[in-house]
């Protein structure tokens, strides 16, 4: 091992970011994707503007629905991740961000909707302060 | 000039708000003032502001971004202890007729500034320069992976230093505790600048820490030696890697609740107020989200430096090296299930509140098993108690005590009792002083030698660890007593006179720790005069395990001439079992990451645009940010990034050393 095999590790704004081992994507994988990414942002457009579904909640629920579809896609197809790029690292920090993001939004409601039974109810002068 | 044109100008900032008729604050600030020219009359007198320019400020080397950031800390403990000793006055001295010498509004800032400042601005830079100090060496590297991140991110840090202590001498500070929680740090009860330089000094210092995070979490996983797996990782490093895992992860969500805050207080938005369906309980609950991750970002690489020093001074491998590292990792998940125990007492039912008391409580085996592994590595190890020593086993008396005290508060019909009681104050004192602090001072003792060439003085050494360690039992002894009784924190009078000789009991102990912090003081300055006496020649004045004693004392600029090849957990020490020669010939030129002011001149910006948003001074603000998206922008385009340090150079550093080691033996 010399000092020059490691030298690359230390130019800093020749290369930042990827290791040897991440993929970089062809020019099919990106237009998969961006296509992907348009019909995904198309669909909820129309699903609002159009009122197709019968009520708001559902079309929420769509919309929120393909959300997870977009990340989804902009993870597989941008940011190229899979079990294998950088030795399992991406995979590894992305399944720690979701339980962690899991963890927050779960622990909250839970611990707010908690709270919130417990208050004492409102009477109607308050009530009236309410949005 | 006409009114409307002065508060375009200066915003909300008028005389008024220089604090003239406060002699604590005026005398404050005519010593710092005297301090400060003092500093620049001496710079200026030996010029020295070339130097200090070229060498440390626009430095990129890890290590002296190391050293600048405990500097930083060194300094900002002195103005929170200064803090922690007027609130210790004030108490021992506010009985009945006595209303002490601090009015509350000044007392309430006094409180939040030392908790702030502690967190913020003294262990998190304690922290980070540590480990930037001492975690490239410790896996055979040559910088961290964005070497001019890491020096935005040190004067980001110092930005929001700056900005906090600032609120000293223009306008105040936000009078709400460390944490700021709503509807108390709503417009609606802090109209005043207080709150904003809270917010602005807290963002502005936490895109450095979020940003060291990001540097130290690549720098680990993609820099180390070759051979170096993660579980031949040093444990320091070990502990390093999920600290950084973890601001990287909780301190987004400091920075989003605090953005929320700021929303609340600047577009009179209703996220957090009383009225209009805003719930403060919502910023109590995602502030701590983020808060009790915080805690153990800041002990679990005192928790390595424990480990790095046990195995050194004991002259043993670190017993139970993979059940330290699971221990470290099952905390840092853990770390994030347990943010409710902060507030039982706020309204949830009993299964919540069951919930994250139990979680709590298993927090406290893998800390358990961690306390356990330092025994036996101590168990008939030949232990040599020099000073980091000192600082460890003071440490594993103490912080057992407060992890204890600690289960005691995390059962919740026992929390209704203590909570917000001195008795919680005395607890959270006892893990941080007993684990961070101590844990600090041991790292600083333990790498000073590697960072400067010379080993602290030993005798002043002790003299700190004693009057700390006494010191700290003193001052917290009292409160538990007290917090048991049911007196409650950030009170500045009381009236029932049979309290008071605690509360001058816990002065004293103030007074001791304060002769602890001179002794540190002192310690430096003796050795830096008795340098020679001190001076390390070998690169591994303790008998080292790890790859940073493989280097010199203080390292050349590019730490490794060759990088190490590692085949072992211990590897120095491995490489020192198998007689290990030190290559004196085929150096070639390295490659290094050169100097920029940038990280200077964004973070000035930072503070500048920050002080105009705290003021309402818009036109500054707006000026301040295009010249902050300028700089940035002009930034990438300067090229000259790295530079070779030609191989005539490294082959005359190296000689040197080879000669030096020669003169040894």
């Amino acid at each position: 091992m010399t000092a020059a095999g490691h030298d690359t590790h230390h130019a800093p704004g020749a290369h930042e970011g990827h290791g040897h081992d991440a993929g970089h994507g062809s020019l099919k994988d990106y237009v998969i994707g961006f296509v992907l990414a348009v019909i995904l942002t198309a669909i909820p457009f129309w699903l609002v503007m159009g009122r197709v579904l019968p009520t708001p909640q559902m079309t929420a629920v769509a919309v929120m629905g393909l959300a997870v579809i977009q990340v989804l896609v902009h993870m597989i197809y941008f940011l190229h991740m899979n079990s294998r790029s950088e030795g399992g690292w991406t995979l590894l920090a992305l399944m720690f961000t979701l339980i962690l993001v899991v963890i927050t939004l779960s622990g909250s409601l839970w611990v707010m909707h908690n709270l919130n039974t417990h208050m004492m109810p409102l009477d109607a002068h308050d009530m009236k302060q309410m949005p | 000039m006409s009114p409307d044109l002065v508060k375009f100008i200066f915003g909300r900032l008028t005389w008024e708000a220089i604090p003239l008729h406060e002699p604590i604050l005026l005398g404050t600030f005519i010593v710092v003032a005297l301090g400060g020219l003092a500093t620049l009359g001496l710079l200026t007198r030996y010029k020295l502001w070339g130097y200090l320019w070229r060498e440390w400020l626009t430095s990129v080397d890890h290590k002296k971004i190391g050293v600048m950031y405990i500097i930083l800390a060194i300094i900002m403990l002195l103005r929170g202890f200064a803090d922690a000793l007027m609130m210790r006055a004030q108490q021992a001295m506010a009985f009945g007729d006595n209303a002490g010498y601090l009015p509350s509004h000044h007392y309430d800032q006094i409180f939040t500034a030392h908790g702030v400042i502690m967190i913020f601005f003294v262990a998190m830079p304690l922290v980070t320069g540590l480990m930037n100090l001492a975690v490239p060496l410790q896996i055979g590297a040559r910088d961290v992976a964005f070497p001019f991140l890491n020096n935005f991110s040190f004067w980001m840090t110092v930005g929001g230093a700056v900005t906090v202590m600032l609120s000293l001498f223009v306008g105040e500070f936000a009078r709400t505790g460390w944490l700021a929680y709503p509807p108390l740090s709503n417009l609606a009860y802090s109209p005043d600048v207080g709150v904003d330089y809270y917010i602005w000094a807290l963002q502005i210092a936490g895109v450095g820490t979020t940003l060291s995070g990001i540097n130290l979490v690549v720098t680990i996983i993609k820099m180390r030696a070759p051979g170096m797996s993660l579980m031949k990782m040093p444990v320091f490093t070990w502990t390093s890697l999920c600290t950084n895992v973890l601001i990287v992860a909780t301190f987004p969500i400091l920075t989003a609740t605090l953005a929320l805050l700021t929303a609340d207080r600047y577009l009179y938005t209703n996220f957090f107020t009383n009225d209009f369906g805003g719930n403060p309980m919502m910023y109590v609950n995602l502030i701590w989200i983020w808060g009790h991750p915080e805690v153990y970002i800041l002990i679990l690489p005192a928790f390595g430096v424990f480990s790095e020093v046990v195995s050194t001074f004991c002259g043993k491998r670190l017993f139970g090296y993979s059940s330290m590292v699971y221990a470290t990792v099952v905390i840092t998940i853990l770390s994030y299930l347990v943010w409710l125990h902060h507030f039982f007492t706020m309204g949830s039912g009993a299964s919540v509140n069951s919930f994250f008391g139990i979680t709590t409580m298993i927090i406290s085996i893998p800390t358990g098993a961690k306390i356990f592994n330092w025994l036996f590595t101590m168990y008939r190890g030949r232990i040599r108690y020099e000073v980091p020593m000192l600082w460890t086993v003071g440490f594993m008396v103490t912080f057992v005590i407060g992890g204890m005290t600690g289960v005691l508060l995390a059962v919740p019909p026992a929390d209704f009792v203590l909570h917000n009681s001195l008795f919680l104050i005395a607890h959270f004192h006892n893990v941080i002083i007993g684990g961070v602090v101590f844990g600090m001072f041991a790292g600083i003792t333990y790498w000073f030698p590697k960072a400067f060439g010379f080993k602290l003085d030993p005798f002043w050494g002790k003299v700190s660890f004693w009057c700390w360690l006494v010191g700290f039992w003193v001052a917290f002894t009292p409160l538990y007593v007290l917090g048991l009784m049911g007196v409650t924190r950030r009170v500045s009078h009381f009236e029932d006179p049979s309290l008071q000789i605690w509360f001058v009991i816990a002065a004293i102990g103030a007074v001791i720790i304060l002769c602890g912090i001179i002794a540190f003081i002192v310690q430096i300055v003796v050795s830096v005069l008795n340098r020679e006496a001190l001076r390390d020649e070998t690169g591994d004045p303790w008998g080292g395990r790890t790859l940073e004693w493989s280097t010199s004392s203080p390292p050349p600029a590019y730490n490794f001439a060759f990088t190490p090849v590692v085949h072992q957990l211990d590897a120095w020490w491995d490489m020192k079992a198998r007689g290990y020669e030190r290559p004196t010939t085929g150096y070639i030129p390295i490659h290094m990451p050169a100097n920029t002011g940038a990280g200077v001149i964004l973070a000035g910006i930072s503070t500048v645009l920050g002080f105009a948003l705290i003021w309402h001074i818009w036109w500054l603000a707006a000026v301040s940010f295009v010249a902050l998206a300028a700089a940035a922008i002009a930034h990438t385009f300067n090229f000259k990034r790295d530079y070779y340090i030609p191989a005539e150079e490294v082959v005359r550093v190296e000689d040197a050393r080879t000669e030096a080691l020669r003169s040894l033996t």
